[in-house]
């Protein structure tokens, strides 16, 4: 026989159109499938496209000189221009659609940034009460070798971010850019902003060479300490890197780059006893996945045994610093033993430590289901790792507040 | 047995693609070369809309008699469907998960009769 059912008729794909929300249907039905409007869901690694938003924002840079370099220089795509752009295709020559198709999604409500109305309109989909918005391009910042542009471009941005997007809408806070190239003014970034609606912390991009335990930045750890705001390490890849270099494929940069600038900021921050020196800074490392810190461990805790000497200011094995830390999920490994993983999670301390993040809309984005769906874990252990450890490290309310639309 | 109303053939161009609903979920159904597919459109990976996402043909490496590389091509012969949310690929006539082949899409029978498509769920 034939089906008739209403509103099941045959529906082209279309490539003519996008809408952040109705393109994570399934995401959304396997999120009311789980009853995630039960529970807290924080996204601790999220994306927008500044970039889009560059005319706004460059309105923010204060030295009128930058100002007119940015400016003039964006109005010309495809030359050289002030703020260059990262080399790779992370849209997989245009397989991942959304990435072409989100300029044609429309946003009727013109009171708020379109930002805040397709940031939300995912959230829903996924189940996330809150999301910890990042920026996209500025990943790549910290490569500048022009040191006062970073400044310039990490304040105007912060600043844009602030009044535009977190001022408006509480479910989007931020960890913000800090312009590491300029150690006075990272400590000032601080000062200046961190006491504004929606900032839950600041942010240092992981792609740059400047050691992380250099004395130039303890006055800003103490500063974060002293006022509560945790620190975050934000991976991404440099090809232009010596060692990165060697690479020809963006698959090859992008695995190992994301794992390696963290690998090398950790190791400074543990063997150089910070976590001694700032004992109740709380420390997050985004978008390495896991493995990377499980390796570490061990690489550490073994040299470490025969060579104390070399870093007297520990009192532990540097694992034990480690696993007080916290690690955001996305892009998670997910081995085809699962025992594999189950030991991660045990060697992470994921029940405490781990935070999910979906880090969309970029091309590996993570859904929550990769944590609910592990059936090592408790279903303590899966609102723990979904929403109540982001929830402890930034201060959040644990009442869920999304609205998970329904298309079944 | 259900048979689920794709459209007239006569206005499904070659590289179609349409979305119907089945009791078990969506069904994606692809027209390609005068043939009809049709899979689950729920990708093996996270659940994305596999169906809808581009058809682009298998990209090789190019590898001289020397085992030296010498660029890459597309293989026409090799058709793939790709899912939009991640970017895994399926072959587009058989469902089989590029990137592991032990992994495959549920496949649906496609009938004609006369001008009409049906899957059969």
């Amino acid at each position: 026989m034939t089906q008739k059912t209403p509103g099941a008729a045959p529906r082209d794909v279309r490539f003519d159109e996008f809408h952040s929300q109705h393109s994570l249907k399934n995401a959304a039905i396997a999120a009311r499938k789980r009853n995630y409007q039960d529970f807290l869901i924080v996204d601790v690694d999220a994306h927008h496209y500044e970039s889009e938003s560059y005319a706004d924002v460059f309105e923010f840079i204060e030295s009128p000189v930058i100002r007119r370099h940015a400016i003039e220089s964006s109005r010309r795509g495809g030359r050289s221009s002030m703020l260059g752009g990262a080399v790779g295709d992370q849209g997989l020559g245009g397989r991942i659609t959304r990435h072409w198709l989100r300029g044609k999604e429309r946003v009727e409500d013109t009171s708020k940034h379109r930002d805040i109305t397709t940031t939300l309109r995912w959230m829903d989909a996924m189940g996330v009460d809150y999301c910890c918005l990042f920026p996209t391009p500025m990943l790549f910042l910290g490569t500048h070798p022009q040191v006062e542009i970073e400044v310039a471009m990490a304040r105007a941005y912060n600043r844009w971010l602030c009044e535009r997007i977190l001022a408006h809408e509480k479910r989007i806070i931020s960890m913000l850019y800090l312009p590491f190239n300029d150690p006075d003014e990272t400590y000032r970034m601080v000062k200046d902003f961190g006491d504004k609606k929606g900032v839950v912390g600041f942010m240092i991009t992981a792609p740059r060479y400047k050691p992380v335990h250099d004395n130039a930045y303890m006055k800003t750890y103490r500063l974060l300490e002293e006022m509560g705001k945790p620190i975050s390490f934000h991976a991404a890849y440099n090809w232009s890197d010596q060692s990165l270099a060697l690479t020809n494929r963006f698959i090859s940069v992008h695995a190992l780059g994301f794992m390696w600038f963290n690998m090398v900021h950790m190791t400074n921050w543990v063997i150089n006893g910070l976590p001694e020196r700032f004992p109740k800074l709380k420390v997050m490392w985004i978008e390495s996945g896991l493995t990377w810190a499980y390796s570490l461990m061990q690489r550490l805790d073994h040299s470490y045994m025969m060579r104390t000497s070399d870093c007297p200011a520990l009192k532990r094995k540097p694992s034990e610093y480690m696993r007080e830390m916290f690690f955001s999920s996305q892009p998670m490994e997910i081995p085809d033993d699962p025992s594999i993983l189950e030991a991660t999670f045990k060697m992470i301390k994921a029940d405490t430590q781990l935070v999910w993040s979906s880090d969309y809309p970029h091309w590996d984005f993570d859904l929550p289901g990769v944590i609910y769906d592990q059936p090592f874990l408790s279903e303590q252990a899966k609102r723990n790792i979904l929403g109540g450890n982001a929830a402890r490290f930034f201060g959040l309310d644990t009442a869920p507040v999304k609205n998970i639309p329904i298309y079944e | 047995m259900t048979e689920i109303f794709v459209g007239k053939s006569s206005n499904l161009k070659d590289d179609a693609q349409i979305i119907v609903r089945g009791a078990r979920g969506e069904i994606g159904v692809f027209r390609h070369e005068g043939a009809f597919y049709a899979y689950a459109n729920t990708c093996l990976h996270s659940g994305g809309p596999a169906c809808e996402g581009l058809i682009l043909p298998q990209v090789v490496d190019v590898i001289d008699e020397n085992r030296a590389y010498r660029g890459q091509v597309f293989d026409e012969t090799r058709m793939h469907f790709v899912c939009p949310w991640h970017g895994w690929e399926y072959e587009l006539k058989t469902g089989v998960c590029v990137g592991d082949r032990k992994q495959r899409l549920r496949k649906y029978e496609v009938v004609q009769r006369g001008d009409d498509v049906f899957v059969i769920e």
